[in-house]
C-alpha cells in the first residue's frame, strides 16, 4: 500500500523536478507519529543527586510480545528491540550525556518484565537508572514502542509513554524513548527527535561538488537532495520540516530556493534577476528572510512564505545579510558591516530598531538566536571560533578553539550548537557538536564533508 | 551619453598606451576597427568571443584585479588593468562578459558571497565609467567557493580576493 503511494508521487514530482536540472529524486516524507499512552509518573522524585555525566543508564533490549517479522528489521521484531536500544544508547553517549550501558552488555528482559522489573538482576550493574520498553507489530504493519523508565534505588517507575510509528519511522520512535529520559533527568526540552540539513562536500579544494542534504539528528536516514551537478549551500528547514530553503547555483547565479520536500518541486524565493543569500524561516513559519545584493550592495528582506510582496528590511551602503528571529518572532539579530567590519545587530521584525549589540573587539558573523531565547550563538569572524552571548551583547564566551569554525545552529533545545570545521590548507570540512559549557565536542559523522549545518525543531 | 564614452575611449586608450607602447597607435576621434587589434590575426589563433583571445589581446595579469582583506575599492592598480580591458571590449563591441567576484577562505561563507557581489561590482562600476554599456556586463559571486589559490597562506589568500573577468558568448 505503501509502495503505491510512493510510486504516484514519483510520477507527479518527475515532470517538475525535471525543470531542475540538479534534484534528485522526491524524498518521501515521514509518517505520523501519534502518542499512545504518556504523562505518568511525573511526580516521583529522582534519587539521584549528582553530576548527570555520572549517572549510570541501564538500557537492554526492548522486549516483544512476538518475535514476528517487520519491514523495519529483516530479523523481526525481536532483533527489531535490541537496535531500538542501541539508537537509545548511543543517542545518550554520543552527547556525551549519562554512562549508558547498551542491550550487547546486559541480559535480555521478557515481555512480562517491561512493566514490573525484575530489579535485583539489574540491582549490580553500576546503574542507578533502568530503561525497559518493547515494540509491538500491528495487524497493520505499524509498530507500536512503549519505553519506561525506572529508578534504581527507589525501585519506582519515574515516566513512560508509548508510540505508533510507521516501520520505516521505526528510529523516530528510538529518538523519542531518549527524549523523554533525557528530559525526564535533566529537566531540558528534548533534542533527538530532529533532522539536519547540511552540504556534503567532495572533491579537491579549488573543485568541490555541494550538494544538499538531510538526515536524522544521529546521521541516520542520509539522503542527498541534489546531485551535485551545481554547487548548493547555506540550507535551511522550515519548522514543519515541509520545506527546504537553500543557495544554489542551478542557473549559473547563486539565487535561493525554496524546495517542497514532499513534491520534489522548487521555486525562487523572489522573482528578481538579482543574486540571493542567506535563506532564514520565522519559528512560526509564516516568512522567510533572504539578502539580495542589487547593484553590489545587499540588504535584508522579508517576504511570506506562501509567496507575496517582499519588504526590505534594512537600507544601508554596507553588507546586511543573515538574520535570526527570536524565538516569539518579535526580533531579529543579523550581520551588518555599516560599521566597517562584520558586527552583530538586533532590529524588530519590521525592520525599525536596528542598533548593534556586539561590542567585544572582534567581528561578529552568522548569529542565530537560540531556540531558549536567553543566548545568541555566532562566528567570531576575527578569530573564527563559535561564541556566544547574551541578546544584548554581553557575556560573550569563546565555544570552540579550530583553525576555522563557523556557522552554528542550535539543537531544537538550545542546549547543544552545531557548527562546522575547516581544516587549514586542505580546506576539508566536518560538522562538529559544542556544548555550552565548551567541554563537550564532538565530531558528527557524514558519509563526506560537510558543512552549513542546520538544525530543524523537534518533529511534529 | 556619447560624450561620456568618448571621454571613456580617450581615457583607456591614453592609458593602454602608457601601460604597452608596443600596442599600434589609434586615431582618437574614430570607433576602433578591426584592423587596429594589436592581436595578430593568423588563421590558427584563438577567435574573437573566445576567453583565449581575451587574454592574448589584453594580456594575463590585466584580466584579474585584487583586492585586500575586506576590501572592495579600484586601487590605481586595478584601474590601469580595467583601462585595458574597457580598450578590448570597446574594440570589440559586440562581446558580452562576466566579471566574477570572489573572497578567500578566511571570511564566513554567506558574507564572503555578498562580498564577491560587492568587488565583481566595482569593477563593472568602473568599466561602464569608462564607457563599457551595463547591460553588456555580468557579474557573479563566487564566494570563498572557488580558489584558484590552494593554501592557507597570507599570499595565497591574496589571490583569492579577486574580481576576474571572463568572455563569453
Amino acid at each position: 500500500m505503501k509502495y503505491v503511494i510512493l510510486a504516484t508521487l514519483g510520477f507527479l514530482a518527475a515532470p517538475l523536478a525535471a525543470q531542475n536540472q540538479d534534484l534528485g529524486q522526491p524524498v518521501p516524507e515521514g509518517g505520523e507519529v501519534e502518542t499512545v499512552d504518556g504523562g505518568e509518573g511525573l511526580t516521583g522524585s529522582v534519587s539521584f543527586e549528582g553530576n548527570l555525566d555520572d549517572l549510570g543508564i541501564a538500557i537492554p533490549g526492548f522486549a516483544t510480545d512476538a518475535d514476528v517479522p517487520t519491514p523495519a528489521n529483516s530479523s523481526g521484531t525481536a532483533a527489531l528491540g535490541k537496535e531500538l536500544a542501541r539508537v537509545i544508547t548511543a543517542d545518550l553517549r554520543n552527547n556525551g550525556l549519562f554512562k549508558p550501558t547498551g542491550p550487547d552488555a546486559l541480559p535480555q528482559p521478557r515481555f512480562a518484565e517491561i512493566t514490573a522489573p525484575n530489579y535485583p538482576t539489574w540491582s549490580n550493574r553500576g546503574a542507578e537508572m533502568l530503561v525497559h520498553g518493547y515494540v509491538r507489530a500491528r495487524s497493520d504493519d505499524k509498530l507500536t514502542v512503549g519505553c519506561y523508565l525506572y529508578d534504581m534505588a527507589l525501585e519506582q517507575q519515574l515516566v513512560r509513554e508509548g508510540w505508533v510509528v510507521q516501520p520505516a519511522d521505526w528510529r523516530r520512535a528510538a529518538h523519542k524513548c531518549a527524549d523523554l529520559i533525557y528530559s525526564r533527568l535533566s529537566g531540558e526540552s528534548p533534542f533527538f527527535d530532529s533532522r539536519i540539513a547540511y552540504i556534503a562536500e567532495t572533491g579537491p579544494k579549488d573543485n568541490r561538488t555541494k550538494r544538499l542534504a538531510i538526515m536524522d539528528s544521529d546521521g541516520a536516514n542520509h539522503r542527498f537532495i541534489t546531485t551535485g551537478r551545481s554547487t548548493a549551500l547555506t540550507p535551511r528547514y522550515s519548522p514543519d520540516y515541509k520545506k527546504l530553503s537553500y543557495l544554489s547555483y542551478v542557473d549559473g547565479n547563486p539565487r535561493i530556493y525554496v524546495y517542497d520536500i514532499g513534491t520534489g518541486r522548487q521555486t525562487l524565493v523572489t522573482q528578481s534577476t538579482n543574486p540571493t543569500f542567506a535563506p532564514r524561516w520565522s519559528p512560526d513559519g509564516r516568512w522567510i528572510l533572504y539578502s539580495m545584493a542589487v547593484n553590489g550592495n545587499t540588504d535584508i528582506y522579508r517576504v511570506p512564505s506562501t509567496g507575496g510582496e517582499p519588504r526590505r528590511l534594512t537600507d544601508t551602503p554596507g553588507i546586511d545579510i543573515g538574520g535570526s528571529y527570536s524565538p516569539d518572532g518579535s526580533r531579529i539579530v543579523f550581520e551588518s558591516d555599516r560599521s566597517g567590519s562584520q558586527q552583530c545587530y538586533v532590529m524588530d521584525a519590521d525592520g525599525t530598531n536596528q542598533r548593534r549589540i556586539s561590542f567585544f573587539g572582534g567581528r561578529c558573523a552568522t548569529p542565530e538566536w537560540s531556540p531558549r531565547g536567553d543566548q545568541i550563538a555566532f562566528t567570531n569572524a576575527s578569530t573564527f571560533n563559535v561564541s556566544v552571548m547574551t541578546p544584548s551583547g554581553g557575556s560573550v564566551r569563546t565555544l570552540t578553539r579550530g583553525w576555522q569554525d563557523e556557522a552554528p545552529t542550535w539543537a531544537p533545545n538550545g542546549r547543544i550548537i552545531q557548527f562546522f570545521r575547516t581544516e587549514r590548507n586542505s580546506g576539508k570540512t566536518g560538522l562538529w557538536q559544542v556544548d555550552l559549557t565548551g567541554e563537550n565536542e564532538r565530531r558528527l559523522a557524514t558519509p563526506v564533508d560537510g558543512s552549513d549545518p542546520a538544525w530543524g525543531p523537534i518533529l511534529p | 551619453m556619447n560624450t561620456r564614452i568618448a571621454t571613456g575611449l580617450m581615457l583607456a586608450s591614453t592609458i593602454a598606451l602608457g601601460a604597452c607602447a608596443k600596442k599600434a597607435p589609434e586615431e582618437l576621434p574614430p570607433p576602433p576597427v578591426e584592423t587596429a587589434t594589436p592581436t595578430p590575426t593568423a588563421p590558427t589563433g584563438p577567435s574573437v568571443g573566445t576567453q583565449q583571445h581575451f587574454v592574448d589581446a589584453v594580456g594575463v595579469t590585466n584580466t584579474t584585479v585584487y583586492f585586500d582583506t575586506d576590501r572592495y575599492n579600484i586601487d590605481a592598480e586595478d584601474s590601469a588593468k580595467l583601462q585595458v580591458q574597457g580598450q578590448y571590449f570597446s574594440q570589440y563591441p559586440q562581446l558580452n562578459f562576466t566579471i566574477e567576484g570572489h573572497a578567500d577562505e578566511r571570511g564566513t561563507r554567506e558574507y564572503n558571497l555578498a562580498l564577491g557581489e560587492r568587488r565583481a561590482n566595482a569593477a563593472k562600476n568602473y568599466l561602464v565609467s569608462i564607457g563599457i554599456p551595463a547591460n553588456r556586463i555580468r557579474t557573479v559571486s563566487y564566494g570563498k567557493e572557488r580558489p584558484v589559490a590552494l593554501g592557507s597562506s597570507e599570499s595565497a589568500w591574496a589571490q583569492n580576493r579577486r574580481a576576474a573577468t571572463i568572455v563569453i558568448n
